[in-house]
This record gives C-alpha cells, structure tokens and sequence, in this order.
C-alpha cells in the first residue's frame, strides 16, 4: 500500500468508525501536547494555576485513553479488521498507551512544579529543563506529524531524535550533579529537578514508540528492540 | 481500485511455488466456449498444505479448483490448457481414468449430496467400486476409520444403516468428507464448504481440515476470509479469472503484497 485512507469499505460506516478512531487518537496526541509544553511552562514560569491545570487535565487524557481502547475493541468485534486497517486499529491500541504514559509524565513535572514553587524557586538549574523541554516537545510534535500523514520516513528521522535528546538529558543530569554538590542545602529542590528531567527524557522515548507504530502501519514491519 | 485490463500479461506476486509440491499447476487457462475465464495461472500445491483461494464471485476460483480434477470435463464447451500435474504426473493425459483421479483427487461440494443410501453405503460406495476392501471385515474397517478421520464416527455409529440424508446439514458434509476419504485419495478439494452450515458445523470442518492436513493436501474455496485466515497454510487471491498473489495465508491477512488483495480482503472491492 502507498498511501493509507479509511476510505472506500463497501461498509461505509466501517470508514466513519476508523475515522473517528484516527480523529480522537490525533485529539489525544493534541491534548497530551499542550500537557506536557504547560508542564514545561508551569515549572521555568513558576506558576501553580498551570501546574494544577495539568493535573487536572491528565484526567481527561485518562478518559480519551479509555475511550479509544474502547472503540477499538468494538471495531475488532464488529469487522475484524486485516491488512491496513489492522494494522491501524492495532497501532492505536498501542499509541494511546504511550500518550496515556506521557500524560503521567506531563502530570509528574506538574507536580514537582507545584513542590518548587512551594519550597521558592531555584536560582539556577533551569536552563537544562528548558533545553531538554524543547527537545522533546520538539519531538512529540514531529511523531504526531507524522502520525496524522503515516509518514514512516518522518517517524524514523524523529526516532533519531532521541538520541539527541539522550545527550542532552546526560548533559542534564551532570550539570544538576555539579549544582547539587555546590549547593547541598537545595538538594530537595535540585532533587525536582532531576525528576522533571526523567520524565522528559522518558516522554521521548514514549515519542519514539509512536514513531515505531507508524512504521508498522504504513510498512506493515515491526521495528521495535532494534 | 486499479483497472485492470484480463488480456493483459499479468504476473502473479508472491510465493505462488513450493519446495515439495503434491500438484503443479502451469500457464493454465480455462476457457467456457470463446469466454476466457482462468488466465495464464501457475501455482503449485505443496504436500499436506491447506491452499485457500479466494477472491470476489466470478473472479474463476471455483473454476479453477474444479480443473484439478477434471471436474470442468462435464461442462460442455469448457476447454483447460496448460498443465496441471500431481505428483509430476498430467491429470489430463487422455490414458488417465477419470475415475480413478477423482477418487485420488476427492471433491467436497459447498453444498452436502450425501447419496440417498445409509450412512454406511455412503462411505463404502467408493472403497467398493475402486476394490478397496476384500472382505466385509475390510469394508467395516474402512468405513470406521474414514467417518473416524471425520469425526463422525461417535455421532452415528449406532445408526450406520440408516440414511445419510437423515443427519444434520453439518454432518451431512463430514459424511461427504468422510466419503472423499474412504477412497484414500492424495488431495481434497473443497468448495464452499461450509457455507451452507451454521457456526458450530462450521468450526468441526475448520477443526476437521487442520487434523486432515496432517494426512492429505488440500485445496479449498471460501468466500469467507475469516476461514481462509484460520485454516490454510497459503492463500490465492484471484480476480477476473487471473491469480493476483500467493502468500503465506498470516502474510495475505495483515499485509498482502497486492493492492487488490488488500482492496478485497479489507472490504474496500467496489
């Protein structure tokens, strides 16, 4: 196959309801998005009405996940899908677990944004998150690009990205080292920050999953542990 | 969908050869009077494997299936060409007895014709007429075992005198099973063979094809995807009489090579 469609089943309500799938997997990846670039937000701007806003938003990403899963099922019982559309409804399944899970990290920087701001914000330490934030952000972007295109050439220039953010994540770490041991009164807060920057550089490689079920749908081969 | 011209050349993707195979089949083309309806098509067989072939009604499976054992003899004005062999013999050499290749390649219909005689006659017939059995002790043998390979021989053993038109649609079919069976032919064919039974007959000749494929090679014609997908080893897609793609069957179902396969098996044949 050369180009993927929900289109064309003789059932044509076999399209609408992969459609609809696709449509709220792609409202998923937006809304998990904007999680994780506020949680971002919520800690370099010290603002707690963002950070509470993310925790209460990741139940709403609960609920998309569950949703999802849901019509998922209901679609392998009613027309059990083969070829593409298999592969499609199967990709989902295993997408919107990694979003649900980035949707934890999102909740997870929240959180220790909400601890900072309530111990005082730090002085330093802040440009790495900021850094490795971009990064994945930048990331997560670029696999629900090419998530909504199927666009597997993209899904493996993206999945190369991780090794950046890696880097940058190790860089991460040693510079938060360095200031820990300069400054081991504000460990606890550093301590934050170490967790912030975990969670990020495991929201990219969430990113680079989706990037792998991209690969199987459009090219029908299994990618993942290579 | 793209247009597909039939007079075209057209070559067949896939693994449509076998390292071992129990029929070959070669650049055959069947034709009813001047309309052309198998193009070109070469497949083989292999040993104890179960072929499906599938495709849109008219696409020529059936067709082509009955050619294996001659079966397309009785149509008048129906010419085969090419070569179609078993075991590297031609089933259309003119010496050949017909009858005796339709009791080596056996025929299981989409709808079950038991013969109105007893369960018992049903499965002996074939072992009489092709002097199987010596004695009457050979005959009980045979018919024990062949509706045993059926798994039909605990459901009537205490009624073996009685008529096979008597049973069960579903039993009715393994009866003509193990009817095909009794004659210890090398292939089964099998056409629509459960599209005629509900649900549960249908799973016991699913259950009942895989146990056979461990003794017989066969060949079978279904208009349901989900049966090709849970009993054979390969599948065949044809349309408009040509053979698309070949491929094992796990393959064909989640992504088959041709895009009209994948138009055909998603539904999306208009």
């Amino acid at each position: 196959m050369d180009k993927l469609s929900f289109e064309n089943h003789i059932a044509s309500r076999y399209d609408e309801e992969l459609e609809q799938i696709f449509s709220q997997l792609m409202a998923m990846g937006g809304k998990v998005e904007q999680q994780v670039q506020l949680a971002v937000k919520a800690i370099l701007d010290s603002d707690s009405n963002i950070a509470e806003r993310v925790i209460q938003g990741d139940k709403d990403v609960d609920r998309m996940e569950i949703r999802i899963d849901e019509d998922c099922v209901l679609v392998i019982a009613r027309r059990q899908p083969t070829a593409s559309d298999l592969r499609l409804v199967i990709s989902v399944t295993r997408a919107v677990a990694d979003l649900e899970r980035i949707g934890d990290e999102a909740e997870k920087i929240a959180k220790h944004a909400l601890e900072l701001i309530e111990h005082g914000p730090l002085m330093s330490g802040y440009t790495v998150v900021s850094q490795l934030g971009v990064s994945v952000t930048a990331m997560l972007h670029n696999a629900l690009d090419a998530f909504a295109r199927f666009d597997a050439d993209a899904a493996m220039r993206t999945i190369d990205e991780d090794k950046q953010v890696d880097q940058e994540y190790k860089a991460a770490l040693s510079e938060l080292d360095t200031l820990m041991a300069s400054e081991p009164a504000l460990l606890k807060q550093y301590l934050n920050l170490v967790w912030i920057v975990r969670s990020l550089e495991r929201i990219g490689d969430h990113a680079k999953n989706l990037c792998e079920q991209i690969v199987f749908v459009a090219k029908g081969k299994d990618i993942r542990h290579q | 969908m793209p247009d597909m011209k039939v007079n075209e050349k057209h070559v067949t993707v896939g693994k449509q050869f076998h390292d071992d195979p129990r029929m070959t089949m070669r650049n055959v083309n069947v034709f009813y009077g001047e309309k052309q309806a198998i193009h070109d098509v070469s497949i083989d067989i292999g040993k104890n494997e179960v072929m499906a072939m599938i495709g849109p009604s008219g696409c020529g499976k059936s067709t082509f299936l009955r050619s294996l054992n001659r079966m397309n003899d009785t149509v008048e004005g129906c010419r085969v060409e090419g070569e179609i062999c078993m075991d590297g013999e031609s089933l259309y050499n003119t010496k050949l007895d017909v009858v005796e290749l339709r009791a080596r390649v056996g025929m299981v219909f989409q709808k079950p014709n038991p013969f109105p005689k007893s369960i018992y006659e049903n499965v002996a017939y074939g072992a009489k007429i092709h002097g199987l059995a010596d004695s009457r002790i050979d005959l009980d043998e045979i018919v024990e075992n062949s509706l045993n390979k059926a798994g039909l021989w605990k459901e009537v053993k205490d009624r073996l005198h009685q008529p096979g038109t008597g049973l069960s649609g579903g039993q009715q079919q393994r009866l003509c099973i193990a009817r095909a069976i009794a004659v210890t032919p090398e292939v089964i064919l099998m056409d629509e063979p459960c599209s005629a039974l509900d649900p549960i007959a249908t799973a016991r000749i699913e259950e009942l094809i895989k146990e056979l494929s461990e003794n017989f090679t066969i060949a079978i014609v279904t208009h349901s995807m989900q049966q090709a997908a849970r009993v054979s080893d390969r599948t065949a897609y044809f349309h408009l009489g040509q053979l698309i793609e070949v491929n094992p069957t796990e393959q064909v179902f989640t992504m088959p090579e041709h895009e009209l396969t994948e138009g055909y098996i998603t539904g999306r044949f208009g």
